[in-house]
């Protein structure tokens, strides 16, 4: 008898890795079996390990674990490191392995005559039965190519539990090795078996910097975003996907306006800032940043507001002085709970796990103002692509909160110039102001304008400024000098000068 | 002296198994491996054991008793590959099949 079969579009089912279900438009697809492959270190095992373990803790999936290489008592110890309790979930039924690791000394075993790997189908589908799984890791196919010699066999096997697995309802990965970073996708055409879905997972040497990333290579019948994208691993929560394309620019956009914290700055830029908008404050060391950020966090607190700001090239220690320099008392604001400064050397750690820190801050503390001093220091420890990625990951993320970022950049010359963070992030940023030293009349005198202030009217003068024990003081305009943008500031000629001149 | 224990696993009864199951009848007849005890499971049935023994292909059949413990993977089709490969070499000198079959 024939049986209508109904047609449906393919359904995912959710990993649960930060970032993964977004680049992959809702997860893995159901049913189906995915391969993941990666280099050695590419965080293939945690991915498998993951994927069961997210299923568990988030979405009461059951999970069967099949291991190829190692024994599951390391597995256990591996993923303690991630707080996953692997031994408790076994205890509750949730997690079953299947040891397919290597027991036996090579010489004692032989192989004669034609086999299968029907055994290995039927503890994987008795120990699915037993916990009702799910979901199901197979890790890592490369190591059953190695105990067995034939390999056209091995493939025809392993596409026969595919099927199975796919028969049953469950979501598989598979993982599997790769020789190269960029070229054939695994080792021994395992891809020829499990051609619907390929997830990459890479980890490069970029610039002495490793760069860990994930592709989705494809997933037939089923939409995703194209593209490699940041991956990171985080001890107590394990990986982080950082979508950075599929970000939307869907926040709203506001007309209230707060305090830069200095009147002045306010009157410049037509009122003061955008409640939700990125201001960037870029200039040569010394000029002047860290004291705007100084003021944006007192002005914020003074209203009521929380804030939180990163501070990359100063310790704690040396901001509070700087701060109580200007009349600002910084440890008082904090211990009344609405300041939070968390200070990073940025070469403890990557751009990626970087972004991951602060989103976890930003989450965590909920400010209204996030001040990030300065960009140019996180630079360092990246390469441009990745220093963009953060940049417009960060930014993206901030504007998302609906919250006001501000952010400085240290150009590289004393006069004039621009800086490359000034380049990544000028078109993102909502509005820009400068800081310039002006050599005059053998004098070092500090210059500010603002550059740009989408959305609102500004004052396009070069306003002069002073820095004392109370701050910031904005004066007049600079008057009859030209090329103070540009580094050279010249006098340019009045009226007086050109009849005698 | 001691029988030696073989345990033969077979995923379900197909011609392989099948196969297997007639090699390893003729392998303790021709070898003269006696007293012996020829355990055959069938893992479909028993999965538990297919996990005890770790086992991934079938068929194998296992010499547990005497030490050292040895296994064979497939159906067996050499059974003086087999012999050699459990460690069960016995004086006699093998190849003459017709001695005992039938049995």
């Amino acid at each position: 008898m024939l049986e209508n079969k109904i047609v449906t579009a393919i359904t995912k089912i959710r990993t649960g890795i930060p970032g993964f279900d977004e680049i992959s438009n809702g997860g893995l697809p159901q049913n189906r079996t995915t391969l993941v492959a990666g280099s050695a270190g590419s965080a293939k095992t945690l991915f498998a390990c993951e994927f069961l373990s997210r299923g568990i803790s988030e979405f009461d999936q059951p999970g069967v674990f099949v291991t190829f290489e190692e024994p599951p008592e390391d597995i256990r110890t591996n993923m303690k490191s991630f707080d996953w309790d692997i031994q408790a979930w076994e205890a509750q039924g949730k997690w079953l392995f299947v040891d397919a690791s290597p027991h036996f000394a090579d010489d004692s075993v032989t192989i004669v005559g034609r086999y299968d790997l029907a055994a290995l189908l039927a503890r994987i589908e008795h120990a699915i039965e037993k916990i009702g799984a799910r979901r199901v890791s197979l890790d890592s196919l490369g190591a059953i190519f190695s105990r067995f010699q034939d390999s056209t066999l091995i493939r025809g096997e392993l596409f026969r539990i595919a099927t199975a697995l796919k028969n049953r309802g469950v979501t598989t990965v598979m993982t599997a090795e790769r020789n190269a970073e960029y070229g054939p996708i695994a080792r021994y055409g395992v891809e020829e078996f499990v051609t619907d879905n390929v997830v990459i997972l890479r980890n490069v040497l970029e610039e002495e910097k490793r760069r860990r990333t994930v592709e989705i290579l494809k997933f037939r019948g089923a939409y995703h975003q194209k593209g490699e994208y940041p991956l990171t691993i985080q001890p107590g929560s394990g990986l982080t996907a950082i979508p950075l394309s599929s970000i939307q620019l869907k926040q709203r956009s506001s007309n209230v306006r707060i305090s830069s914290g200095v009147a002045e700055i306010n009157e410049m830029c037509g009122g003061g800032f955008f409640r939700d908008s990125v201001i960037l404050v870029s200039g040569a060391t010394g000029t002047g940043k860290t004291l705007i950020v100084t003021h944006f966090l007192n002005g914020g607190v003074t209203s009521g507001e929380r804030c939180l700001v990163f501070a990359f090239e100063e310790s704690r220690e040396q901001l509070f002085r700087n701060a109580s320099g200007w009349g600002v008392d910084f440890a008082k604001l904090e211990r009344d709970g609405n300041l939070k400064v968390v200070c990073f050397y940025p070469e403890v750690m990557g751009l990626e796990d970087h972004l991951v820190h602060m989103r976890s801050a930003i989450e965590e503390f909920k400010p209204n103002r996030v001040a990030i001093d300065s960009l140019s220091a996180l630079e360092r420890v990246a390469t441009p692509r990745g220093f963009r990625e953060f940049v417009i990951g960060l930014t993206s993320f901030i504007k998302h909160q609906e919250i006001a970022g501000l952010f400085t950049a240290t150009t590289p010359t004393l006069l004039g110039g621009t800086s490359v963070t000034e380049a990544h992030i000028s078109t993102i940023t909502d509005s820009i102001i400068l800081l310039r030293y002006v050599e005059m009349d053998g004098q070092m005198r500090r210059g500010m304008t603002v550059l740009k202030m989408r959305g609102s009217r500004h004052d396009k003068n070069i306003r002069e400024f002073t820095i004392d024990a109370d701050g910031m003081h904005v004066g007049d305009p600079f008057h009859n000098i030209n090329g103070i943008l540009a580094g050279n500031p010249v006098p340019s000629p009045t009226p007086n000068d050109l009849p005698t001149a | 002296m001691a029988p030696c224990v073989l345990r033969l696993y077979l995923t379900g009864r197909t011609p392989r198994s099948e196969q297997a199951l007639v090699n390893v009848r003729r392998l303790v007849s021709e070898f003269a491996i006696d007293p012996h005890e020829l355990e055959v499971i069938d893992i479909l049935e028993q999965p538990g054991l297919a996990e005890q023994e770790n086992l991934l292909a079938t068929p194998t059949l296992v010499k547990a008793i005497p030490p050292p413990v040895r296994r064979v993977i497939g159906d067996l089709s050499d059974i003086h590959a087999v012999a050699e490969a459990l460690g069960l070499h016995t004086s006699s000198s093998p190849g003459e099949e017709d001695a005992h079959a039938g049995k």
